[in-house]
């Protein structure tokens, strides 16, 4: 079972390394959403920090969206995917893989990259440090979650923005424990309880959300 | 063995067929024709288990392919009509990863040699995007050079294939029938398959 | 095993259609007799509250619709595990004609709800817990409706729609209890929408609004389930007869 999710990683982090261009233009996405809420809303530091969390995570909430779409529709367009359900292992196992794939091409450089844009927000280095934590624990989450989604909606019209609506209401809850953890760290709360919820809610969608996305691509492809 | 049983398949409004059944021995082919839109890749889809039938059970070794599940899959290899080949890999690359997703053993050694005998020696370490159609085509049907496993369902092999190739994939489905192997397939031409029994199936 | 005979007997849409349609006058009848009860308990019998005035009344429509949102997603979620579980077609049809009545539900329960807001707490919005799920809930319904309208084959429509339900049937809870939590965290309206001391008729009034509210509900999705149904199976031999018969 291991091999086989160890194999679908490896193809797919080689695919994502031969097209580039994909992974760069989500994490420019990111930047520049981020970068734009100080122009919107006026620089004061006090209301950028109050800010900060909510707009960081709604920012890689969008980013890890973008990327969604093509999370099946390439596989699905060549023919791989077919030949992906007919391996002779639960198509759950190759899904896992691949959603593991996509964090690491998607949610893990959003992770990285956001204590540099918190800077820009005046945050603390407490702050930033669980910034990156809660965006690192919870970005799983969104690309397991997100998969259902990307198999609901494969191959329809359209497909992009009918994702967004039925993926966005789903991420909710990460949206509030993620950006919650930062927002209890800057008030001087403490961000270890919604840490931990996070961590749950990655930890139950990992082990749920490829299984669901499955079933979902078996009805896609009959 | 592979059975199929009073098969009913309806697509959207139409039925397509209904009662159809065959039997299908060790060393044998059943190729199936009929026009287009008769129902022939919705019967392939069925056969690999990837659309429930509306009616009817398919059989494989006297049990329901339904049951067997992953064991019916371990015995089957499926050549779609889409290539199934990533473009940005290379053929080497692409025979390697298929066959490691498939849980199959496949030596670099086996794939290059694989390559060599469709005729793109020299074109292993070129992304599949550089490739022609044709080209693209072979690489996909390089994967049956060393497969082993019992049962071939094939969409419309022969198409996009020049005179040379066809005879050449003929010559490899006919040593998988003479290994006691099954194969199913659609096609539009009059294709010859020196060794093993050629059953038709008409679907009207 | 005649239990079991005439559990797929009434899943079949040839015998579901005409049941469907002798049903229907008599839930419109009891919609508008519990209806007609609640209102005149509601709106006549009902003591003015002596702290918000005539302007709480609107809880007769607001509750029951609260209620009809949450319950019609269960009803459809229930359909569609059953239509996973046992591939019958009646289970995809049924979900979909619940699906604008329940959207409809919560919609109103929004509406309303904003409408009691403006004189109660003096604004038309506020981020309360429940409020915000509902207002998720609207969202899970339009997904929903969404992707079962882009899906051109409805075999497929049903199956992914299906899922879609089921996914979300797990989710509320996690997103319930998730937006009640930030909800405290911020304390930002700490409005308390029960109150302890509720007159017997005022809860008998909603109780009888509610039933008008279901009875509703269940005729209006008889009656879309028989167009979904006339639709779909327009080329079998029962719709044609039916069609023929209508036409004399």
């Amino acid at each position: 079972m291991l091999k086989i999710i160890l194999a679908v990683i490896g193809r797919d982090l080689k695919l994502a390394m031969r097209r580039q261009a994909d992974i760069v233009s989500a994490i420019f996405f990111f930047v520049i959403v981020v970068s734009l809420f100080p122009l919107g809303v006026g620089p004061e530091p006090d209301l950028l920090r109050t800010l900060a969390p909510g707009v960081l995570w709604v920012a890689a909430l969008l980013a890890t969206m973008l990327s969604l779409p093509r999370l099946f529709a390439d596989d699905h367009r060549d023919g791989t995917l077919e030949q992906l359900a007919l391996a002779p292992h639960p198509l759950g196992i190759v899904v896992t893989g691949k959603v593991i794939a996509h964090w690491l091409v998607s949610g893990l450089p959003l992770a990285l990259i956001a204590p540099i844009l918190g800077i820009q927000f005046d945050l603390s280095s407490k702050a930033l440090l669980i910034l990156t934590g809660s965006i690192l624990l919870g970005t799983p989450a969104l690309s397991g979650i997100g998969a259902i989604g990307a198999a609901l909606t494969l191959g329809l019209r359209g497909g992009g923005v009918l994702l967004s609506l039925l993926v966005l209401p789903l991420y909710i809850p990460v949206l509030i424990f993620g950006a919650g953890a930062v927002d209890a760290t800057v008030s001087g709360l403490g961000g270890e309880g919604h840490l931990s919820l996070l961590a749950a809610l990655t930890f139950a969608s990992l082990g749920f959300a490829p299984w669901a996305s499955a079933a979902a691509l078996k009805i896609a492809l009959e | 063995m592979l059975e199929a049983d009073n098969l009913e398949c309806v697509r959207g409004e139409r039925r397509l067929f209904a009662g159809l059944g065959f039997r299908l021995n060790p060393g044998e082919l059943l190729n199936l024709q009929g026009r287009n839109g008769s129902g022939k890749t919705s019967l392939l889809r069925m056969l690999i288990g990837l659309l429930p039938p509306e009616n009817g059970e398919i059989r494989w070794q006297g049990e329901s392919i339904r049951k067997l599940g992953d064991d019916y899959r371990g015995d089957l290899c499926y050549l779609g009509h889409l290539n199934a080949i990533k473009e940005e890999l290379t053929p080497l690359e692409n025979l390697l990863a298929a066959a490691r997703l498939a849980e199959e053993n496949l030596s670099e050694d086996d794939a290059l040699d694989a390559l060599e005998q469709v005729g793109l020696a020299g074109r292993e370490d070129l992304a599949c995007k550089y490739l022609s159609q044709g080209q693209k085509r072979r690489v996909a049907l390089a994967r049956l050079v060393k497969e082993k496993r019992p049962l071939w369902i094939l969409d419309e092999p022969f198409v996009a294939l020049d005179v040379a190739a066809v005879d050449w994939l003929a010559g490899i489905i006919s040593g998988h029938l003479q290994r006691g192997g099954l194969a199913v397939m659609t096609t539009h031409q009059q294709v010859d398959i020196p060794a093993g029994t050629v059953r038709e199936l008409r679907l009207s | 095993m005649t239990d079991r005979f005439n559990l797929y007997r009434f899943a079949s849409p040839a015998t579901f259609y005409p049941l469907a349609g002798r049903m229907i006058p008599w839930f419109i009848a009891a919609s508008i007799a519990f209806g007609l009860a609640g209102l005149w308990l509601g709106m006549l019998v009902a003591p003015t509250d002596f702290q918000q005035g005539e302007g709480y009344r609107i809880i007769f429509i607001h509750v029951p619709a609260s209620w009809m949102s949450m319950f019609i997603y269960l009803v459809m979620a229930f359909w569609a595990a059953i239509g996973l579980a046992f591939n019958t077609r009646l289970s995809g049809m049924m979900a979909q004609a619940l699906a604008p009545t329940g959207a409809l539900m919560a919609f109103l329960s929004l509406w309303t709800g904003a409408l009691w807001g403006k004189p109660m707490w003096g604004t038309w919005w506020v981020w309360d817990a429940r409020l915000t799920s509902e207002l998720i809930l609207l969202f899970l319904y339009i997904g929903y409706m969404a992707l079962t309208a882009a899906i051109d084959d409805v075999r497929r429509a049903d199956k992914a729609g299906g899922l879609l339900l089921l996914v979300g049937v797990v989710n509320i809870p996690i997103i319930y209890f998730s937006v009640q939590w930030w909800n405290t965290l911020h304390q930002g309206s700490s409005v308390n929408l029960t109150k302890s001391s509720m007159a017997v008729t005022m809860l008998w009034g909603m109780l009888l609004m509610a039933l008008c509210f279901w009875m509703y509900s269940i005729a209006v999705a008889l009656a879309r389930a028989r167009t979904i149904m006339l639709e779909r199976e327009r080329h079998t031999d029962w719709v044609k007869a039916e069609l023929a018969g209508e036409q004399k």
